[in-house]
């Protein structure tokens, strides 16, 4: 069996192992839970021997957390984790969560793959949530507030491609001016233009996708027959994307340009014109997913309500490795633990709040343990000066 | 990371390479004087200017009355009578401001030099404060200097852990300390609201129905030393800074460690080349810039604020601020105390007690504050560049070509 194999089998056990204590089967005792964990972790550290740090690392860690989070429900009551663990509403909820952040990470494969750190989603996401709503509020249409929640998120990205393009500013420090100034403007409109009022709760939506005919098949019925529009779309978006980076030329181009510029610049790709259209792209989609926040899922606007989702699909780029696909699975990965979070209150009041920080401990653990040594683009974060 | 690390290279005049951020400010410094900097503010409240005056406000009016509500008028000598009493009082307020601004500047600055960005500032500021208060609304029956003492070092240690974490990810296994930090920073703000909340640990223990800590005991409040401690006065943080600026200086430009920090901040692979423990060197820079921002947390639940409240947690920007302090003070000490002092003064000028709402909305100017820090990151982000400019125009730096 192969090191990576093992890895995977390794991940599989550990999930296996707290998967066995939640509902429906929900085993009472901890022991079997511990064994299978105890074989996850085995198999994680036999892997090592063989290569392959990144799965073993990944194979170990889940095992230890698969064995705590078993020995954890064993302890608590059947009747919260009948409440918590209700798998269909658990799978809708992380599918809300996991789209903004869909949005955001696939716009950051598009900025980062170009060879340009886009630290700035977060501010381009906030951007787009904001003029999101408030282009809806003004139209009345929920189509033109999109199209300008798109346009704000790509304006803020346009900004971020000057400074790191053609200023050659250093793309982190740049990032975080874009961040700091999103929250400002949007900060300074909302109260300019709704002052205490906040936003009205009359704004058009987008409107949720009812897929009658699976709504009647239990599980798949709850979990995806009534979701956002936006959600379809960022879904669509992955393959979409994909194809676009690994079977067209343009994506070719897009990913020559982000390892070796100078080589991509020799056989005429123009460089420069490539990454600025990769950074205002990367805006426009995080600016959808702001979108997505404001006028599909709260209906409301409030100051700095994305809450550091465009970093946490900063870290769903590197959990996906550039990837689309790889992206995906990390969204929905981060919308599942904080769909987790938000039913915890079955549990306790306070440690529910307590538990709002799970993400982030989760991008922590992603960002140390599974991808110490993810290999980004060769470029990323080196300014183009033309020959 | 094992990837090399090319050397140094003129960015407009050789082949462009990763630089590390220490480098590139670096190169900043060298360039000398305070005129980028200012300009730098300049251009940032000029613009912020723009926002106000396409929003229907009047820009100058706003900035006055923003500037009265500094009190940096006390310093004029023809300020006199009810107006002088006036400045008086805004001055504290400033300067109470200015003090934790002066400390996360120096965590965010410190950092730089090592070649790290640190954005945890936030984080370990919140962190400080909740040990600070933690220690401070206990043991009431200890002498006040020793319970101010233990309450300090109990943020600074607070501060320096939660920073620690971030300094050995990326010195263990690579992690990119600006996503740890980021993240170090919900995952604080979330651990104060635990705390602070209904029923949570540090909870009030006499009223249980709102979401704040205990109060500090009168007798581990910081001392007052200008204005009346029951209008809130300015205590002595602002001299416990200014030594924290000093021990700075001290530490980067006069010991051993300094040296290796800036070594390892300019070219970590040379540093390690030349026989220095880059890795051991990140948690040491982390560990020390989160102890700056830990007393910053003390400093003000020592000296003002004396309780935390969930909401406290959650609007603080001092920290995020330190960013916007550090870059615009070019990372120095002395800059960075002048940049605290242009910060402390935006904030206590557009603060709800300072500014004239019948001129300026207070809301509508933190926000604006918020810009104009935006917009001096934003700037200082691509100064490298505009400063070669500008000595390439003065014929200073032979350009490509002619070179």
């Amino acid at each position: 069996m192969t090191a990576r194999r093992l890895g995977w089998a390794g991940v599989a056990l550990g999930a296996i192992a707290w998967y066995v204590t939640l509902p429906p089967l929900l085993v009472r005792t901890p022991v079997p839970s511990v064994l299978i964990a105890l074989v996850a972790v085995g198999a994680g550290v036999a892997a090592t021997r063989e290569g392959d740090a990144q799965i073993c690392r990944a194979a170990i860690l889940v095992g230890i957390s698969g064995g705590i989070g078993a020995i954890v429900a064993t302890k608590s009551g059947e009747a919260n984790l009948e409440k918590v663990f209700v798998w269909s509403a658990l799978f809708a909820a992380a599918l809300r969560f996991a789209t903004p952040l869909l949005f955001a990470a696939l716009g950051g494969i598009m900025s980062e793959r170009s060879g340009v750190i886009n630290i700035g989603l977060e501010g381009m996401m906030l951007m787009g949530a904001f003029f999101g709503i408030f282009g809806a509020d003004i139209s009345d249409s929920w189509v033109i507030g999109l199209l300008i929640g798109l346009a704000a998120g790509g304006v803020l990205g346009f900004l971020h491609a000057v400074f790191s393009i053609a200023l050659r500013a250093d793309q982190v420090v740049s990032g975080v001016g874009i961040n700091f100034l999103a929250a400002g403007i949007t900060g300074y409109v909302f109260i300019a233009h709704y002052g205490d009022q906040g936003t009205p709760g009359s704004v058009p939506n987008v409107p949720q996708v009812n897929l009658p005919f699976i709504k009647e098949t239990g599980f798949f019925g709850e979990a995806i027959g009534s979701a956002n529009l936006l959600t379809w779309v960022a879904l669509l978006l992955v393959p979409l994307m994909a194809l676009f980076l690994y079977r067209t030329a343009a994506g070719l181009r897009l990913r020559s340009v982000g390892e070796k510029p100078r080589a991509a610049d020799s056989v005429g790709i123009p460089v420069l014109r490539t990454r600025y259209l990769a950074v205002v792209t990367s805006g426009c989609l995080a600016g959808l997913g702001g979108v997505y926040l404001s006028v599909g899922l709260v209906h409301s606007f409030n100051q700095g309500m994305t809450a550091g989702r465009g970093f946490i699909a900063l870290a769903v780029v590197i959990f996906g490795g550039w990837r689309p696909y790889g992206a995906l699975a990390g969204a929905v990965l981060f919308g599942f633990s904080s769909a987790v979070a938000q039913r915890l209150p079955a549990f306790s009041d306070s440690l529910a709040v307590l538990f709002q920080a799970l993400p982030y401990v989760l991008v922590l653990i992603v960002v140390a343990g599974l991808i110490g040594r993810s290999r980004p683009p060769a470029s990323i974060g080196v300014p183009y000066v033309k020959e | 990371m094992s990837e090399p690390v090319e050397p140094v290279v003129d960015q407009l005049d050789g082949t462009p390479v990763a630089q590390t951020p220490a480098a590139r400010l670096a190169a900043y410094v060298r360039a000398g004087g305070v005129v980028v900097p200012l300009l730098t503010a300049l251009l940032a409240f000029v613009i912020g200017g723009l926002v106000v005056l396409v929003t229907g406000h009047d820009p100058i009016a706003t900035y006055k009355a923003i500037f009265e509500g500094t009190g940096f008028q006390w310093l004029f000598p023809w300020v006199t009578g009810d107006d002088r009493a006036t400045a008086a009082l805004n001055l504290q307020q400033t300067l109470i401001l200015t003090t934790p601004l002066i400390l996360t500047g120096l965590a965010v600055a410190f950092a730089f030099r090592a070649g790290l960005f640190n954005i945890g500032g936030q984080g370990q500021y919140t962190v400080g404060g909740i040990a600070a208060v933690w220690v401070g609304s206990s043991f009431a029956g200890m002498p006040g200097w020793l319970h101010i003492v233990l309450a300090v070092a109990a943020a600074c240690a607070a501060g320096a852990a939660w920073a620690g974490i971030a300094g050995l990810l990326k010195a263990t296994v690579g992690a990119n300390e600006v996503i740890s930090t980021i993240m170090l920073n919900y995952v604080a703000l979330w651990v104060g609201f635990y705390l602070f909340s209904l029923g949570g640990p540090l909870q009030n223990n006499h009223d249980t129905s709102v979401p704040v800590s205990n109060d500090v005991v009168d007798k581990a409040h910081l001392p007052v030393f200008w204005g009346d401690p029951v209008l809130q006065g300015l205590h002595i943080g602002i001299f416990i800074a200014l030594v924290a600026v000093f021990a700075f200086w001290v530490i980067l430009n006069r010991s051993t460690t300094g040296y290796e920090v800036r070594a390892v901040g300019l070219n970590p692979e040379a540093a390690r080349y030349g026989g220095m423990n880059v890795a051991r060197n990140y948690v040491l820079v982390m560990a020390v810039c989160g102890l700056f921002a830990g007393l910053a947390g003390s400093m003000d639940v020592l000296g003002w604020q004396f309780r935390i409240a969930t909401n406290d947690i959650q609007i603080s920007q001092i920290g995020f601020l330190g960013i916007a302090v550090a870059l615009l003070g070019r990372n120095t000490a002395m800059g960075t105390v002048a940049a605290a002092l242009l910060f402390g003064g935006l904030l206590s000028g557009t603060s709800q007690r300072n500014l004239d709402p019948s001129i300026f909305e207070p809301e509508l100017a933190a926000n604006l504050t918020t810009i104009i820090q935006g917009l001096v990151v934003l700037v200082v982000s691509a100064d490298v560049l505009v400063l070669a400019m500008l000595r390439r125009a003065r014929g200073l730096v032979p350009g490509r070509g002619r070179a």
